[in-house]
């Protein structure tokens, strides 16, 4: 068991390193002059000397690679174009809202979720089954922007219950953070719930056939006991799998809602750092959104073998 | 089956509209899209980058079906030629990440000592949200329609690589490949004649989804300003021009996005109906 939860942390470092390649391959191997590109039309020689400078482009290209892994496994992110400050500064002053609206967005993606994919299965083959996969297919479709804008319009603009832009600090005005949070969770929420609605109808579906569940049929207990006591507990692990993977789907979600929404997160960095050129952060972005996921994933695996004693490696 | 008749033919049309009635108005939305994309400039339309041919955000009416937008151009027009922007890149995206993927998902099948490499390639390139990889890529190439196209292939080959991995891998332990190595045929030979055949049916299904998934990420990057130049009327362009003025001028944004919207959607549901058709056991797992 330690040796496999050491082995699973340890994984994840090739991963995080091709990751940290690719990103640094992305500048060095596109046609063109990146320092041009991100300079912009209107820059002036010293300008893009200065950012050639501020990305390394200027030094040989195993020396930019050594000193640019380094400085990141130190945590350096490297230094914003426009502000000139540490991208991890940028990107901790910028954590909070990002934060709390995925851990919204998860907690009420799954409230919804699970009960929602668990009915379907139960009454598969009906006319709920079929309602609650259409939504599904719908959720899937529908652009998150596209929803939001519907949401601003009918519920901020026509009804005018609820602040349709900015984000308000829980420890400042908790009941302002509620209701500013409110749209954007469903929002961002909505192609999650049809991602682990529909997963977890199949898991459940497929556990619905076992002899364990006919058994505890048979001996009288509750159908809801059956449901979500014997089906549900027993199809927990593609469930918990494909939450983990949606949390990419969440993360691209969240720089769209937040620009909706207009709220100062690690989207709004990443949007604001397109309109001003300012590569480092969208650097530093995609790196530290992406070991959160590969990190996040890692922590499921291993809750796995905690929680399930079936799975034992 | 002697009796093709063109009669016989149109029955058996109606009867798979009959039985499968999504899929039957997925596709007539999507080939009325096809329609008018292609039809644009016949379509009563303008010039979609004219300014003030219209007055400024006047609201849906007879004249402009669409109304206009804050720079006084014809919102149906644009979304129109729009339509031309988010098929041509959701083609262009299906097509050359399935080409790219089936490549590589062959060499990764086939050749074992590449396989890891590849496979732990993918693994960090499936680890970068797409949304996030596509702006990085748009950022240090410039925007333009081929950057944008080409950031967006480039996050959606993991997936493929895989599904063909999967599907080579499975394939070789087949009898009819033990047979064809035993008597020698050539590896190429092989991959043409015994796995290809294999693949088709299951990256049909997925390049419909990775086009669906190409329209939705290229309206996305534009409107977060790292897609298509600002100038060619996209839907994400649309959108994210009309945002500043969407308290008054709320169709702007509305009228392309739930376009889009019901773009993706013909095409999802498109790929679900050609999954029950080519691949059923795919379709007995969902």
């Amino acid at each position: 068991m330690v040796s496999f939860i050491l082995r699973r942390i340890l994984s994840t470092l090739p991963v995080m390193i091709i990751v940290a390649i690719v990103v640094f391959a992305m500048l060095r191997l596109t046609p063109g002059d990146p320092a041009v590109v991100i300079a912009g039309d209107q820059a002036t020689a010293e300008q893009i000397a200065r950012i050639r400078s501020n990305l390394g482009l200027d030094l040989p290209i195993h020396v930019q690679f050594f000193t640019w892994i380094g400085q990141l496994a130190q945590g350096d992110l490297g230094i914003s174009i426009f502000t000139n400050m540490p991208v991890s500064t940028l990107i901790a002053q910028r954590l909070e809202p990002t934060l709390l609206l995925s851990l919204t967005t998860v907690c009420f993606s799954v409230l919804v979720a699970v009960p929602l994919g668990v009915w379907a299965a139960w009454r598969s083959g009906t006319w709920t089954d079929r309602f609650i996969m259409v939504f599904s297919v719908l959720g899937f479709s529908f652009p998150v922007f596209v929803l939001g804008y519907v949401l601003i319009y009918q519920f901020g603009l026509t009804l005018k219950w609820l602040p349709t832009q900015g984000y308000k600090s829980p420890f400042v005005d908790p009941v302002g953070f509620l209701r500013s949070i409110i749209l954007p969770t469903i929002t961002l929420s909505m192609i999650y719930i049809a991602l682990v609605t529909r997963i977890t109808r199949a898991s459940v579906l497929e556990v619905l056939n076992e002899d364990y569940i006919r058994t505890a049929r048979a001996k009288g207990q509750i159908e809801r006991i059956v449901l979500f006591r014997h089906a549900l507990k027993n199809a927990a692990v593609p469930i918990a799998t494909i939450i983990g993977i949606g949390i990419a789907l969440l993360i691209g979600g969240a720089v769209v809602t937040e620009t909706v929404f207009n709220i100062p997160g690690l989207g709004r960095l990443v949007v604001d750092a397109i309109l001003r050129r300012d590569y480092p952060i969208i650097q530093g972005l995609i790196l530290v959104f992406s070991f959160t996921y590969i990190i996040i994933n890692m922590l499921i695996d291993i809750a796995y073998t905690l929680f399930d004693p079936r799975i034992r490696y | 089956m002697s009796n093709r008749s063109p009669a016989h033919k149109s029955s058996a049309f109606w009867q798979f509209c009959k039985s499968h009635p999504f899929t039957a108005i997925a596709g007539a939305i999507l080939l009325a899209l096809i329609m008018a994309a292609i039809l644009a400039p016949y379509l009563g339309t303008v010039d979609p980058r004219k300014i003030n041919i219209l007055p400024r955000m006047r609201p849906p009416s007879a004249q402009a079906w669409f109304g206009s937008d804050q720079l006084g151009r014809d919102v149906w027009t644009r979304t129109l030629y729009g339509a031309r922007i988010s098929l041509i890149v959701g083609l262009m995206v299906a097509l050359m990440s399935i080409s790219l993927g089936l490549l590589i998902g062959m060499i990764s099948g086939y050749l074992r000592r590449l396989d890891a490499i590849i496979m732990r390639i993918m693994d960090g390139l499936m680890s970068i949200p797409g949304i996030l990889l596509a702006i990085g890529l748009v950022s240090v190439s410039g925007a333009s329609l081929a950057t944008v196209t080409i950031a967006i292939t480039i996050p959606e080959i993991p997936r493929v690589v895989r599904l063909v991995r999967a599907i080579v891998l499975s394939v070789r332990e087949e009898p009819y490949v033990e047979a064809a190595i035993a008597v020698g045929t050539k590896t190429p030979l092989i991959l043409w004649r015994h796995v290809l055949p294999n693949c088709i049916p299951p990256l049909i299904v997925q390049a419909t989804y990775v086009a669906a998934s190409a329209m939705l990420t290229e309206a996305l990057l534009s409107f977060l300003g790292a897609g298509t130049p600002p100038e060619i009327p996209s839907w994400g362009n649309m959108m994210a021009e009309g945002r500043i003025v969407f308290p008054i001028a709320p169709w702007i944004v509305l009228i392309p996005g739930c376009t889009l919207a019901l773009a993706i959607l013909a095409v999802n549901v498109l790929g679900d109906g050609l999954r029950d058709r080519l691949d059923p056991k795919i379709a007995k797992r969902m």
